[in-house]
């Protein structure tokens, strides 16, 4: 069975002005169905952009990308997000809920992209929350949650769509000890319980150990891509 | 009294507000304020524009009601006195038979000439329809059929081309604003009037309401609409404007004939009043609709900027500034920016407006040629009410800026 | 409709920010509907359906000269016409000079050329009967509160009559009522037996004011007009014989070009509103950029990021226009119902209604067009890292 995600020499150039910028250079890395990655690698090493890559939220100068047998590196825009609606689920350092919306709502919110009717949208929602342990906090507006609770919602919605891929951009970057031991717990548990591949930058080693393995990079190319191809897990 | 004192109340706020300038906090938390518009400079055109609407439709319709007050009002006089038939409202309604017309002249109120004769115009008002210039509709055009008295009651009037109609003859002089307004006017050209063609032959200007008539020789007039030796009115001067009681006394004591007599100026007055009442209403009510709308753009204006400068005023407070400059200095930001779009909308109005010519249908049912004057008190009034908003508009965020808790502020950093 | 609740929640997520600009939608639908009812009223007057059948001979020297009666006959005699009236201006005033009246002396076939005034056979048969009688609209009767068999006193303006009287009495016989409320101010004017005007009056007897034809082929009013007008070619009273319609619209448009008025405020007012509008709009998508971020990464469409922020902006158009446009009809009602139907104002109607709409959508449009633009383009991955 070939893996989940195949990147296959893929390189990002950023052109700012006269200024070319290559972020990733010829990077290959596959992700198997099932694997929870951490992406470590000093600031600037092209960790978050290739994150972005995988998530379908931009596209490879070069290279190809195959997500669930599908190539997505030459999809226009509004294809990657119709893509992105049913495969990919996304959580931030930030959060980034709406301030507006109660959690619930919030959770809600990508399946609004779906054809389900109003009362099974609410009952995905809430069956999202219960996962992630805020059931009781559903009618609260962001604003009223702390950081923990917030980032525990964002991955309620990240999930209520059931995507194929979790893709996590530093998750507990913005939390403190206790609030990232148990959003690293939820996401192992959705890892291991219900088998959703996680792919998660992060810069905090402590972190990296709840994945199932540990990838760095320096300088736009993986330093173990050639270890992690030979011997997939 | 209280409406007066409320007038005058955006000019004294104003000033109040200006003279705190003197005030070095003030002078330098607004000059922080000031130099950051440029950044602001699209919300802060809201205000401009909102504030320039307001004042710009406000002085175009007062403006309209003025021109038409004037043009009518400056057609009579205190020393003048028109007689109409008794309850007739204006002179096409009015008739008079020809023994009236000579009493009317001999009463001993009325002003003689250098030659002794009385200063009487008997006038004959009749109404034509013409068509008007760019349009394909006729519209009413005045008609009136004066004597040689006319030219020494009217001494406004001059001939600015052409010369004066002759005495018996089918020839018409055409005033300055109805030559403007009306196809075949020009000098030389044939009118269709009572089904005979006369012959233009001058134009006049008196700056009034005669500008949208078409004199003629009344016997000549009279003979084209079958009228006989009868008139519509007789026109007289007065000894003196206080003789205007002995005068109205003299006609009613005499019992052959029923009429009224008032001054020119108080007939012309009632005639412009009702128009001139219902724009003004009209106009000040679009105003103040309008000015609501504008005081909220402005106010939502100023509470963002009042919020973008939330770290600026909150550092001035923690640096040992008062909360009354803040205010005074929000307050200042609003009125200039107010100041602006009054002047701007005044602007406007008055480059669009001032002189421009419009008509509407008389009292003798036919078109009355005006144009609407923008006048300085017109002006200023616009700018009182752009102060208004202003002062409304920027109060409450200034308000809210002095009420800030330093803390809060600070925080945002 | 699913976004519904999701733009709902967007708009109001600045509630002062928002409230004020509704308040100054408001104000803009609110001059609207006041000035588009004014404009209706004048561009409305003479409208109708039984007015396309009708022709108005008049003198061609003007309205206010007279036409003689013998051209009764002759009229009537023009084949296409299918009956014949005419009618007499009298003017005049109830009481006080300003309680001023639009009165005509008519004969007694005129209502049957107007079957948009609605009257009890009874109270037409006392008009014939009675000759002092007089007909008065519905709306007349209740400003002076008059009621059936009433006498009443007109002061003539200018017909006094035989001996110099200027007051005229006449019994109110009938109250007619016109059932379309856009021609409601037909409901003002007083009619009393051309019989009696012509005994009684100092002089003006013996004359028409003006002629009212009703033609058979509503289609062959030109030529019939024309055959009018042919019968006093060069006499000293010509015709000048034109559709009802037409007649009133060139009589309306010599009192002011009321279209260009109201036109140029609601220009100023919505240009001004326009630029309210779309400056709140503007900071509204501006500080929301991230969040538009997230609704794409989330997977929404560029088209749906883009429709959301205009439905937004029409959505507060629509709120405050629609409130704006409701004070507006109540407002209308309150003054008619103050000031009497003879004021020119319309009801606020579904026409109104119709074109306000269309206002709101398009006032919507154009202001959420750039910040929805804006909203559209933005890259995910810029806005979410903060640049």
């Amino acid at each position: 069975m070939s893996p989940l995600v195949e990147i296959r020499s893929v390189s990002k150039v950023y052109v700012r002005g006269k200024q070319k910028l290559e972020v990733l250079h010829h990077v290959n890395l596959d992700i198997g169905k099932g694997d929870f990655l951490a992406l470590m690698g000093p600031s600037g090493s092209g960790k978050t952009t290739l994150l972005n890559l995988i998530g379908g939220l931009d596209s490879p100068t070069e290279g190809t990308l195959t997500v669930a047998e599908k190539r997505i590196d030459r999809l226009g825009q509004s294809e990657l997000a119709r893509w992105r609606a049913s495969n990919v689920g996304f959580v931030f350092q930030f959060y980034n809920l709406l301030p507006m919306l109660s959690a619930a709502r919030n959770v809600e919110l990508p399946l609004l992209l779906t054809k389900l009717t109003a009362a099974k949208r609410r009952s995905h929602a809430a069956i999202a929350l219960e996962l992630v342990g805020l059931a009781d906090r559903a009618s609260h507006k962001p604003g009223e949650l702390s950081g923990g609770q917030q980032q525990r919602v964002a991955i309620a919605r990240a999930i209520v769509s059931d995507p194929t891929l979790l893709v996590c951009d530093e998750p507990t970057g913005d939390l403190d000890r206790q609030s990232a031991v148990e959003v690293l717990t939820l996401l192992q548990r959705l890892n291991r319980d219900h088998g959703k591949t996680i792919v998660m930058v992060t810069h905090d080693p402590k972190a990296a150990e709840y994945a199932s393995h540990t990838l760095h990079l320096d300088k736009g190319t993986l330093v173990e891509a050639a270890a992690a191809a030979e011997s997939p897990s | 009294m209280l409406m007066k004192v409320l007038g005058w109340l955006p000019w004294i706020l104003t000033a109040a507000v200006l003279l705190a300038c003197a005030n070095g906090q003030v002078r330098s938390v607004a000059q922080v304020g000031i130099s950051t518009l440029r950044q602001r400079l699209g919300a802060a055109s809201v205000v401009v524009v909102g504030i320039a609407g307001v004042v710009g439709v406000l002085v175009a319709l007062l403006a309209m009601a003025q021109g038409f007050q004037a043009t009518l009002q400056e057609t009579g006089s205190n020393d003048t006195a028109i007689v109409l038939r008794s309850g007739s409202q204006t002179e096409i309604n009015s008739a008079l038979d020809h023994a009236a017309t000579v009493v009317i002249g001999d009463e001993p109120q009325v002003q003689h000439d250098a030659q002794g004769r009385p200063i009487a115009s008997p006038e004959l008002v009749v109404v034509a329809s013409l068509p008007k210039k760019g349009s394909s509709t006729d519209a009413n055009v005045e008609v009136r059929g004066i004597g040689q008295d006319a030219w020494a009651l009217r001494t406004r009037v001059r001939m600015v081309s052409g010369r004066r109609f002759t005495p018996g003859l089918r020839e018409l002089i055409v005033g300055a604003r109805a030559a403007k307004e009306f196809e075949h006017t020009e000098l030389g050209s044939k009118i269709d009037l009572g089904g005979q063609p006369w012959t233009v032959v001058g134009v006049f200007d008196s700056g009034d309401e005669h500008d949208s008539e078409l004199w003629g020789d009344a016997d000549v007039v009279a003979s084209a609409y079958r009228r006989g030796d009868g008139r519509n009115s007789v026109t007289v001067r007065l000894k003196s404007p206080q003789q205007l009681d002995a005068f109205k006394a003299a006609l009613a004591s005499d019992p052959r004939f029923k009429v009224d007599a008032s001054t020119t100026l108080d007939y012309y007055s009632r005639q412009s009043d009702l128009l001139t009442r219902t724009i003004r209403i009209l106009g000040t009510t679009v105003a103040i609709i309008m000015a609501i709308g504008a005081i909220f753009g402005a106010l939502n204006t100023m509470y963002a900027a009042v919020a973008s400068r939330t770290r600026e005023i909150a550092t001035l407070r923690a640096m040992g500034f008062r909360g009354g400059p803040v205010v005074v200095s929000v307050l200042i930001e609003t009125l200039l920016l107010a100041i602006a779009g009054g002047v701007i909308g005044a602007v406007i109005a008055w480059a669009l407006f001032d002189h421009y010519t419009a008509s509407t249908l008389g009292a003798n049912f036919s078109q009355v040629v005006f144009e609407f004057r923008v006048t300085p008190a017109l002006l200023a009034g616009g700018l009182k009410w752009a102060l208004a908003i202003g002062l409304v508009g920027g109060l409450f965020p200034a308000l809210r800026a002095a009420r800030m808790p330093v803390t809060d502020g600070l925080r945002e950093l | 409709m699913k976004y519904l609740s999701l733009i709902w929640s967007t708009l109001f997520r600045r509630k002062t920010r928002t409230l004020f600009t509704i308040f100054s939608v408001i104000a803009a639908f609110l001059l609207f509907g006041l000035l588009d009812s004014v404009r209706g009223a004048f561009a409305n007057v003479g409208h109708n359906v039984a007015g396309a059948s009708r022709l108005i001979t008049i003198s061609k020297q003007s309205l206010v000269v007279s036409l003689p009666t013998s051209l009764l006959m002759r009229i009537q005699a023009v084949p296409g016409v299918s009956a014949v009236t005419y009618a007499n201006w009298f003017g005049g005033y109830y009481q006080e000079p300003k309680n001023q009246l639009v009165t005509e002396a008519v004969p007694q076939n005129y209502f049957t050329l107007y079957p948009e005034f609605v009257l009890p056979a009874a109270e037409l048969r006392s008009f014939h009967d009675v000759r002092t009688g007089a007909i008065v609209g519905q709306s007349l009767a209740q400003r002076f509160n008059w009621k059936l068999g009433d006498k009443i006193p007109i002061q003539a303006t200018i017909f006094p009559q035989k001996g110099g009287s200027n007051t005229w009495m006449f019994d109110i016989v009938g109250i007619y009522h016109v059932s379309d409320p856009n021609l409601k101010a037909e409901e003002n004017q007083l009619y009393f037996n051309w019989d009696y005007f012509d005994q009684a009056t100092q002089f003006g007897g013996g004359t028409a004011g003006w002629y009212i034809e009703r033609v058979a082929q509503p289609k062959q009013a030109d030529r019939v007009a024309r055959a009018i007008d042919a019968i006093s070619a060069n006499s000293d009273h010509e015709t000048k014989t034109q559709s009802e319609d037409a007649f009133t619209a060139a009589f309306v448009s010599q009192f002011a070009d009321i279209g260009l008025i109201v036109g140029s405020i609601m220009g100023a007012v919505f240009f001004t509103l326009i630029l309210l509008t779309g400056n709140t709009m503007a900071q509204a998508v501006r500080e929301r950029i991230p969040e538009l971020a997230i609704l794409k990464t989330i997977g929404f469409s560029n088209r749906s990021v883009l429709s959301l922020v205009l439905a937004e902006s029409v959505l507060l158009l629509a709120i405050g226009g629609a409130v704006g446009l409701a004070i507006a009809a109540v407002a209308v009602s309150g003054i008619r119902a103050k000031l009497g139907p003879q004021i020119p104002m319309l009801p606020v109607g579904t026409q109104a209604w119709l074109r306000g709409v269309a206002l709101m959508i398009a006032i919507g449009l154009v202001v959420g067009a750039l910040p929805a633009r804006r909203g559209m383009r933005l890259r995910i991955v810029d806005a979410l890292s903060g640049r």
